[in-house]
């Protein structure tokens, strides 16, 4: 049985707590993308370390006496994150194999190419700006920080500005 | 206590945990909101669930104004929380591009996780083409290093940005959440009908909830920050004519020095800059809005110490002496025509002038100028040479994606 969603602005709510509390206690904010880059950062040096050493993007990370670049706070966030999800999932027995599409989308593969380039192209965006929503938009703006509201404006600003064009993608 | 207890009182291993509890309290809330679903997210660009909005718009102003309540009751340091660093025209840009992923994926990064490791296929490929966007920009970063690195504006507040105060954008951004949700529920219902999450929305709860976040948005119209509020009430004037400060004078100050005296310390109140380029033997470098962390308390915890506040002008010394006081220190006194007048007797290139005046006074005091002067000069050059380190980079924490 598949328990409803919980009321959105209580959701929001509570949400909002989790972050506070993540400032009070922490001094920083949450985030996502942080920790895709940490994976990707330690594959590329466990696959080819030299290429890591010598690159000017992955070469911080590997340089000696940096900690390992998977000892990272967002990575141990984003664990605890899938571990929530799965066992909010769970208790409201939403836990099943499937693919969600738009009305329109009748072949599973057209969704699942347009989910991987939404994906690289979070990937990429969320480097130029130094984080996501999360990251970037959501705690940037409980700080009051300018690169928050830019941001944030910038991602939804956009998602408006397309929606028409990719409206046969959901709609 | 005062937050945040990174890095003072949570170790970097203690803090991991932390991260691993914390994040699961978000994976829980944002599957709880439906953002687990594709489909409900990208509701919000076509006007059939506007979830997304609720959710984020309730959480962002949830956030900030615990966070500017905590700091209004000094429960939180405002200066030392990690603020995103602004580079304008790579937010932009970044941002753009992940309003196309957004659009196109159907997810962002922490709500694909969510939906991936509860099973959704189209989550799972998100997830593997956000690590390839990430390796990709990687490979190619020096094609845009230059853009990337262009146009920092440093830790910006978007108040500042905006040229309005703290709690006017607070309040502004509140009356702006609620709006948009009565709007948007309107816009939901005309769109989706019965099949939209606002349907089943009870009116009369939803609208007491909007009067009390309006509530919350009018206290942080009315309440100053903290630090800024104490300071403006100890700098005013009527109440520094109220309330005189023990003074000190040069001469007197310098013979403590000379005579290393232990319960003397100097407070340095000028900016970091002035006083790494000129300073007293011994003081310690505390601007005014240093006086409310961790750090100060150290300085200025020991009662049986004279703290001597050192600074530009006599009624800046004196407001920070209010200032201590407010904040429960004692033992504060004001050095008389500030660290200029210290200077011109005692730390010039040239001997002091001659005290002017006939009195065998005058002549001592001559006197004891020109010779405490090599001695005071000798010490400051000493303290130089021990210890050649920069003055201690003020403590900010780092985060961010």
């Amino acid at each position: 049985m598949q328990t409803k969603y919980m009321n959105p602005y209580l959701a929001g709510f509570f949400l909002g707590l989790v972050l506070l509390a993540t400032i009070f206690i922490t001094g920083r904010g949450l985030g996502a993308s942080g920790a895709v880059k940490s994976v990707v950062v330690a594959s590329v040096a466990a696959a080819a370390p030299e290429h890591a050493a010598r690159s000017a993007f992955y070469g911080p990370y590997v340089a000696p006496g940096a900690e390992h670049p998977l000892k990272a706070w967002l990575v141990f966030e984003v664990l605890g994150v899938m571990l929530g999800a799965y066992f909010s999932g769970l208790a409201a027995g939403r836990l099943r194999l499937v693919t969600e599409a738009g009305p329109r989308v009748s072949r599973r593969w057209v969704r699942w190419v347009f989910a991987a380039v939404g994906g690289a192209l979070f990937g990429i965006g969320a480097q130029f700006a130094r984080g996501c929503t999360s990251g970037a938009a959501l705690s940037g703006m409980a700080v009051l920080s300018t690169a928050g509201f830019v941001t944030m404006m910038a991602i939804f600003g956009t998602g408006y500005l397309l929606a028409f064009f990719a409206r046969r993608l959901w709609i | 206590m005062m937050g945040p207890f990174v890095p003072d009182l949570i170790s970097n291993e203690l803090n991991l945990v932390i991260a691993f509890l914390l994040g699961t309290g978000f994976g829980v809330t944002l599957e709880q909101a439906g953002f687990s679903s594709s489909r409900k997210l990208a509701g919000v660009f076509y006007g059939y669930d506007f979830t997304v909005l609720r959710v984020f718009f309730t959480a962002a102003v949830t956030a900030m104004s615990g966070t500017l309540l905590l700091g209004y009751f000094g429960l939180l340091d405002l200066d030392v929380i990690f603020v995103n660093p602004t580079w304008l025209a790579p937010a932009i840009v970044g941002g753009a591009i992940m309003g196309a992923g957004f659009i196109l994926g159907g997810y962002c990064p922490g709500t694909s996780l969510c939906a991936a490791v509860i099973g959704k296929v189209d989550a799972m490929f998100f997830v593997l083409g956000g690590a390839i966007g990430v390796f990709g920009f990687g490979e190619l970063y020096p094609l845009y290093k230059g853009f990337y690195e262009s146009t920092s504006l440093g830790d910006i507040k978007v108040f500042d940005s905006l040229g309005m105060s703290q709690g006017l954008f607070a309040f502004l951004l509140i009356v702006v959440a609620v709006t948009a949700f009565a709007v948007t529920t309107l816009i939901e219902k005309k769109v989706a009908g019965g099949a939209g999450p606002s349907s089943e929305f009870k009116t009369k709860r939803h609208v007491a909830a909007g009067a009390a976040l309006l509530a919350v948005g009018l206290v942080l119209l009315v309440l100053p920050d903290r630090k800024t509020s104490m300071i403006a009430r100890a700098s005013d004037p009527a109440f520094l004519a109220a309330h005189p400060a023990e003074k000190m004078d040069i001469d007197e100050l310098a013979y403590r020095l000379v005579d290393r005296d232990p319960r003397v310390q100097v407070v340095d109140i000028r900016p970091p800059e002035a006083f790494a380029r000129q300073s007293l033997p011994g003081a310690k470098n505390l601007p005014i809005r240093q006086f409310f962390g961790h750090d100060a308390m150290a300085v200025l915890s020991p009662r049986h110490v004279k703290k001597v506040i050192v600074g530009e002008t006599e009624a800046e010394e004196h407001a920070a002496s209010r200032l201590m006081i407010d904040l429960g220190y004692e033992n504060a006194v004001v050095l008389k025509g500030g660290f200029a007048a210290f200077q011109a007797a005692y730390l010039g290139a040239e001997p002091p002038a001659p005290v002017e005046g006939l009195s065998r006074w005058a002549a001592d005091v001559t006197r004891f100028r020109t010779q405490a002067r090599g001695d005071i000069l000798q010490m400051i050059a000493s303290a130089k040479a021990e210890a050649p380190k920069a003055p201690k980079p003020q403590k900010k924490i780092a985060g961010g994606c």
